[in-house]
């Protein structure tokens, strides 16, 4: 039983006329994972989750919430705690009364309503604020008030769609801790919509890349960093710089592609087969610039730096490929050369155990 | 800050003087053809025939007087009350269903642009006897006798609320327009069936746009007195038809002037009553 997923979906999709909002998605959520919906605007990420809470028809597909069929049940006995984009607080009522709202909608009694509401505001750090009104509060307060609401029901998942897209940076990295925070400790199944990469690294177990309406890629932040399936997915999670070429030869763990600038070898992401059209995806921490030209393992490309930009803690440059490719860098201060410029030609190096050769469509 | 503010708005004291100019036209206009006039009518509900109270007196005594007050006020209160029942669902789709809002809007206005008379001697077409709902109903056999529905109750109201409905219309269409699309899913989410959530949430946020629209209708209905008079039967005498009779028919001055300060502060009072309601309905 506890293996079994608190939510499967499989080939769930949504038309709105002939516009495909989503295509087709499977997804298996296990008991107690974060997982991030990451991806584009546009690309689905609301409607698949609208369709989740009920308050979207899926067009086909279906989906199981801890095993039983959604299909016909409507979004008010789902028993799913959402928490809206823009906190969908209720106006009218104080705080605790719109953390009591769902409660009273269960008929809990009067007693256990208090303590519940009570811990719950204390949980998400408001433990004071229940006799206040929403718009007396500032925006990170909101979103707390709103998380306690989808919280103090106890549902089985939470549906969260990107809650702190309306904050700014500081405020937004203080609650992603804090939201971490709440479901480490609850225990509890969290699917979250972002289009932030960086809040989607730090807060997943799981990352569903979303792009067109369907999951392009879903695994470990680690995983979808170090290892992306696709070009969309290596361009997305992260930065890269990519290399166009076709592949001469293939073997399980080592592609060679040949390029407008000679030979590249790198780790494939798919099996690919020689003839293949293929990009070279490769982050900018793994490119260096060499004085002498390494040998062996690397591969080595000749590029006119055109833009070199001072970080603090490290320098980022940007070099072109004599076809108008860009290669972008990262270098430690320590080994950043302080008469870096524009307009030097230069030797860019990596390894090519660390670059990933992708199927290009 | 005050200072910065001043200036950013420009209302120094040259603009405001300006914008007294510029308001006084309208307000020299009101003063002699509506607020004299009014007075001068009022004043005379204490002089007219002999100084005294005596036409209150009468007014507010006479069984005749009180039956009009009463059919004004049964007649404003039933109108009211169809005009929300029927109001509020029309505003609701008008402002959750963006396509079908021009459209309505439209239907909803269609009785503003005839006339008060033509339109209401065109229900007397429909509605009478031998009127063309009327010969349906007996031809398609539902019914043996026509029903009666004008020159009663009925046909005052029928009249009352289709003249009245966009008084109310509006002004929810506008409040339930304000309300953040996501509350009544949010309710929805969070265990509300569609009657709960309702009550619960929307119908309380629009409490200021019904009020609005039904203290409208109320006092619209107050005043009105074509429609009954051309509607309505004998027992459907409202206190505006009756100040007309008073002083086209009886020349009584004197009562007539009693009986519209009774409507003036009866309106007044409600008015009051109503922006009191919408504003302890907003929240802060
Ligand atoms: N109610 C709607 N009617 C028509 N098209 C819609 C509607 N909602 C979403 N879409 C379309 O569906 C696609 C996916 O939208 P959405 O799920 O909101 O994307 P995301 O949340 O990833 O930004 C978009 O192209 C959007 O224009
Ligand atoms: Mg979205």
């Amino acid at each position: 039983m506890t293996d079994a997923p608190v939510l499967t979906l499989r080939g769930i999709g949504k038309d709105y006329g002939r516009t495909v909002a989503v295509d087709a998605v499977d997804l298996e959520l296990r008991r107690g994972e974060f997982v991030s919906f990451l991806g584009p605007s546009g690309s689905g990420k609301t409607t698949t989750l609208m369709m989740i809470a009920g308050l979207q028809t899926p067009s086909r597909g279906e989906m199981l919430l801890q095993g039983r069929d959604l299909g016909p049940v409507p979004p008010y006995r789902r028993n799913i705690g959402v928490v809206f984009q823009n906190y969908a607080l209720f106006p009218h009522l104080s705080v605790a009364a719109n953390v009591a709202f769902p409660l009273q909608m269960r008929r809990v009694g009067r007693t256990e309503m208090a303590r519940r509401v009570g811990e719950t505001l204390a949980l998400v750090g408001l433990p004071d604020h229940g006799a206040r009104l929403p718009a007396q509060l500032s925006g990170g307060q909101q979103q707390r008030v709103a998380l306690a609401r989808a919280l103090v029901y106890q549902p089985p998942l939470l549906l969260m769609d990107e809650p702190l897209g309306a904050l700014d940076k500081k405020l937004r990295e203080q609650l992603q801790l804090e939201i971490s925070r709440l479901h480490r400790e609850l225990g509890i199944t969290v699917l979250y919509v972002t289009h932030d990469q960086e809040e989607a690294l730090v807060m997943s177990d799981r990352i569903a890349v979303f792009n067109d309406g369907r999951i392009e890629q879903i695994g470990r932040p680690q995983e979808l960093y170090e290892h992306p399936a696709s070009r969309f997915v290596a361009g997305f999670v992260g930065e890269s710089s990519f290399i166009v070429g076709r592949v001469t030869s293939a073997a399980a763990n080592r592609v060679a592609i040949e390029t407008a600038h000679g030979m590249l070898c790198g780790h494939p992401a798919t099996s690919l087969a020689p003839g293949d059209a293929a990009v070279l995806a490769v982050r900018p921490e793994r490119v260096g610039i060499s004085e002498e030209a390494a040998g062996g393992d690397r591969n080595v490309v000749h590029a006119r730096l055109v833009e070199v930009i001072y970080l603090g803690q490290s320098r980022k440059f940007m070099a072109a490929l004599p076809n108008g490719e860009i290669i972008t860098g990262l270098l430690p201060i320590a080994l950043a050369a302080d008469d870096l410029a524009p307009g030097q030609t230069v030797d860019l190096t990596w390894r090519a155990s660390e670059c990933t050769i992708l199927p290009d469509h | 800050m005050e200072p910065v503010a001043a200036d950013l708005t420009g209302a120094g004291p040259t603009s405001r003087a300006s914008h007294l100019l510029l308001v006084l036209p309208a307000t020299l206009f009101v003063l002699v053809v509506f607020a004299l006039p009014v007075a001068w009518l009022l004043s005379r509900s204490v002089s007219d025939p002999a100084w005294g109270l005596d036409n209150f007196r009468t007014v507010l005594r006479e069984p005749v007087y009180l039956g009009l007050m009463r059919n004004t006020v049964q007649i404003s209160v039933a109108t009211t009350v169809l005009c929300v029942l029927l109001g509020y669902p029309v505003a609701h789709v008008m402002a959750t269903c963006p396509r079908l809002t021009r459209l309505l809007t439209f239907v909803v206005l269609v009785p503003f642009w005839s006339s008060v008379l033509v339109r209401t001697f065109a229900w007397m077409v429909l509605l009478q006897n031998n009127g063309l709902i009327n010969r349906a109903l007996l031809g398609s056999g539902l019914v043996r006798q026509p029903i009666e529905m004008i020159f009663n109750r009925t046909g005052v109201l029928i009249g009352m609320v289709q003249v009245l409905l966009p008084f109310v219309i509006f002004p929810l269409y506008g409040s339930i327009r304000a309300i953040d699309p996501a509350l009544m899913p949010a309710a929805a989410c969070m265990g509300a069936t569609p009657a709960r959530a309702f009550l619960r949430v929307q119908l309380p946020l629009t409490i200021p746009g019904l009020t609005t629209g039904a203290t409208l209708v109320f006092v619209l209905s107050l005043g009105y007195f074509v429609t009954p008079a051309l509607l309505g039967g004998r027992r459907d005498v409202v206190i505006a038809r009756m100040i007309q009779m008073e002083i086209g028919q009886f020349g009584d001055w004197g009562v007539a002037a009693a009986l519209s300060l009774v409507l003036l502060v009866a309106t007044l009072s409600l008015l009051g009553f109503s922006r009191l309601l919408v504003r302890r309905g907003r929240p802060t």
